[in-house]
């Protein structure tokens, strides 16, 4: 068996800060659109749908890609309970993620609506025309979409918390990821530990680099 | 493990800081705080503290008949627009006839809209949907003078009208609203759905590609119009409009030419409350045939959302601001009335009751 890398792999780092900007934009604008009557709710609504189906298409590409690249392994430092929430909350926001474009695509399928995502293009629909079902799935869209914006902050402020904190190079792994040509570090650290880590939420990677290729 | 166990300060402060002001802000973005907003909520609320809770209903135009038929298009229209419902030839129609106010089992005689929706369906599955009413124009321009209007009209339980106290200040702050009340005064009250002119009560875009330009539209009816009597509306049966429709539609099917009205360069595009006067340019796009008609519990209208600002391309909504207001609000008395379950509707009453008998 392989051991697992030490990041993500770097396709996977590019998918997941794509669609943590799509995400969190799509959540302020599903949020503002229902909040008001104004010119705006046609605007955000005509965003609303694109977006989501992207998000949907990404994270169709992004999670056979993470189960085939793997993820790397949590620090040992973490108790079994904190390595238990921190897989079961991955495993909900990706289930938020596949969840709630379809749940939307679904919920308009149900109340009879054209599934407009850009004037020209329409998907078919996914449910029967059915309203009761439209109720539900309409319910469960405003509470999943807010139960994701907890997860996310919860989410992000445990990177922080590793990035800035503990230090233990689990925010690098998603970000600028370790330096693979090691043997500047020390030989009897096969593995990068806390100090590596140190400064790593600047993200001040770039002095660091080993060529400059100007 | 044994490290340093006292929590650094700084970085703590900064990760609560950052979880702090995307709270906020997605606070701001929710309007849960800020400045005040007008939800489709808000809309709702005022049209059931106008006409009373009615729960599983429509907010407005609660009283209803499911129709079906055809569009002929003849072409024209794609003059002015790249919409597929005007290439020649013949689309299906579903839509719903309905009168004013948020009672499903209002009395039809009382000097309010007749109005007539639509969903027109093309082969590459694009919708068109309309809501319009027998008036050329509406009350008032945008969301805030609707909730405004709803709480001035409501009809004082002691009288039926409304209270003068509240009205007049209403009318002193709404001017335009003035014009929609001497149309209604004057105008003839049509004596059939089939005999109305309903119109698009908004501007709406249309575009070739390359050209654009505003339009408001009207169905005008073949049959010839004729007025009830103003003076006795209260001794008309409570279904008289609809069961006169559905009477009418077993004998022979209504039609409507489509004129498409294209503004002038003075004329307001983006306030319903201002008829468009004198000459237009103006394009007949094809004919509405109403071939059926059937109660909303057994017809195709009664769970479908009839949302203006559902377009084919070619066609896109103007700058009227009342158009957001019209979708919005109508989405979320959709919501509401599907979470509430659909009640039975005046019609299907009438007829449970031929059968029971």
């Amino acid at each position: 068996m392989t051991p697992p890398p030490l990041d993500f792999h770097p396709a996977l780092r590019a998918v997941h800060w794509l669609m943590a900007i799509m995400v969190l934009a799509m959540l302020f604008i599903g949020v503002g659109m229902v909040s008001t009557t104004g010119p705006l709710y046609p605007a955000l609504l005509a965003l609303h749908r694109p977006i989501g189906i992207a998000i949907l298409v990404l994270v169709l590409i992004r999670l056979p890609l993470r189960l085939a690249t793997g993820a790397p392994a949590l620090p040992d430092a973490l108790s079994p309970m904190e390595k238990g929430i921190a897989k079961g909350s991955h495993v909900l926001l990706y289930l938020a993620m596949i969840g709630l474009p379809l749940i939307g695509w679904a919920m308009l399928s149900a109340g009879g609506y054209p599934v407009q995502v850009t004037k020209g293009l329409i998907l078919p629909p996914i449910m029967p025309h059915d309203l009761a079902l439209y109720a539900v799935l309409r319910e469960a869209h405003t509470i999943i979409a807010l139960s994701f914006f907890a997860l996310i902050l919860a989410h992000l402020a445990a990177a922080l918390m590793h990035g800035l904190i503990r230090r233990d190079g689990v925010l690098r792994s998603m970000t600028t990821g370790h330096r693979r040509a090691a043997p500047v570090i020390d030989a009897e650290m096969p593995v990068p530990v806390e100090n590596a880590d140190a400064g790593e939420a600047i993200a001040s990677i770039a002095p660091q680099e080993p060529s400059d290729p100007r | 493990m044994s490290s340093d166990n006292r929590v650094p300060l700084g970085p703590v402060a900064l990760i609560g800081a950052i979880v702090l002001l995307l709270i906020a802000g997605f606070a701001w973005a929710a309007g849960w705080i800020g400045g005040r907003r007008i939800s489709g909520g808000d809309i709702t609320t005022a049209l059931d503290y106008n006409g009373g809770s009615h729960p599983g209903y429509r907010r407005a135009h609660a009283k209803g008949l499911c129709f079906a038929g055809t569009f002929e298009a003849n072409g024209e229209g794609a003059k002015l627009s790249s919409a597929l419902a005007f290439k020649t030839g013949s689309y299906p129609v579903i839509g719903r006839f309905s009168i004013g106010g948020g009672n499903p089992l209002a009395t039809d005689g009382r000097t309010v809209f007749h109005s007539m929706a639509l969903i027109l369906t093309t082969p590459d599955g694009q919708q068109w949907r309309m809501a319009m009413d027998h008036t050329p124009i509406f009350p008032v321009a945008d969301a805030a003078s609707f909730v405004a209007l709803q709480r001035a009209t409501r009809p004082d339980p002691r009288t039926g009208k409304p209270d003068p106290a509240v009205m007049k200040p209403f009318l002193m702050a709404h001017p335009e609203v003035k014009a929609f009340q001497d149309y209604i005064a004057k105008a003839v009250l049509p004596s059939s759905f089939a005999n109305a002119t309903y119109y698009s009560i908004n501007a709406f875009r249309f575009s070739t590609g390359g050209n654009a330009s505003l339009v408001r539209w009207q169905f005008d009816p073949e049959t010839p119009l004729t007025g009830l009597d103003k003076a006795h509306l209260d001794q008309l049966p409570r279904d008289y409009l609809f069961q006169e429709m559905i009477a009418r539609t077993a004998k022979q099917p209504s039609r409507w030419h489509l004129r498409l009205v294209v503004a002038n360069p003075g004329d307001v595009t983006d306030r319903a409350t201002v008829e468009w006067t004198g000459p237009h340019r103006t394009i007949g796009a094809g004919t509405l045939t109403v071939t059926s008609v059937s109660p909303e519990e057994n017809g195709a209208c009664r769970d479908l959302n009839f949302d203006p600002t559902i377009l084919p391309q070619g066609v896109t909504i103007s700058d009227d601001p009342l158009l957001a207001a019209r979708s919005k609000a109508y989405s979320s008395s959709f919501t509401r009335r599907a979470r509430e379950g659909a009640g039975p509707s005046a019609i299907g009453q009438d007829l449970a009751k031929e059968h029971g008998q």
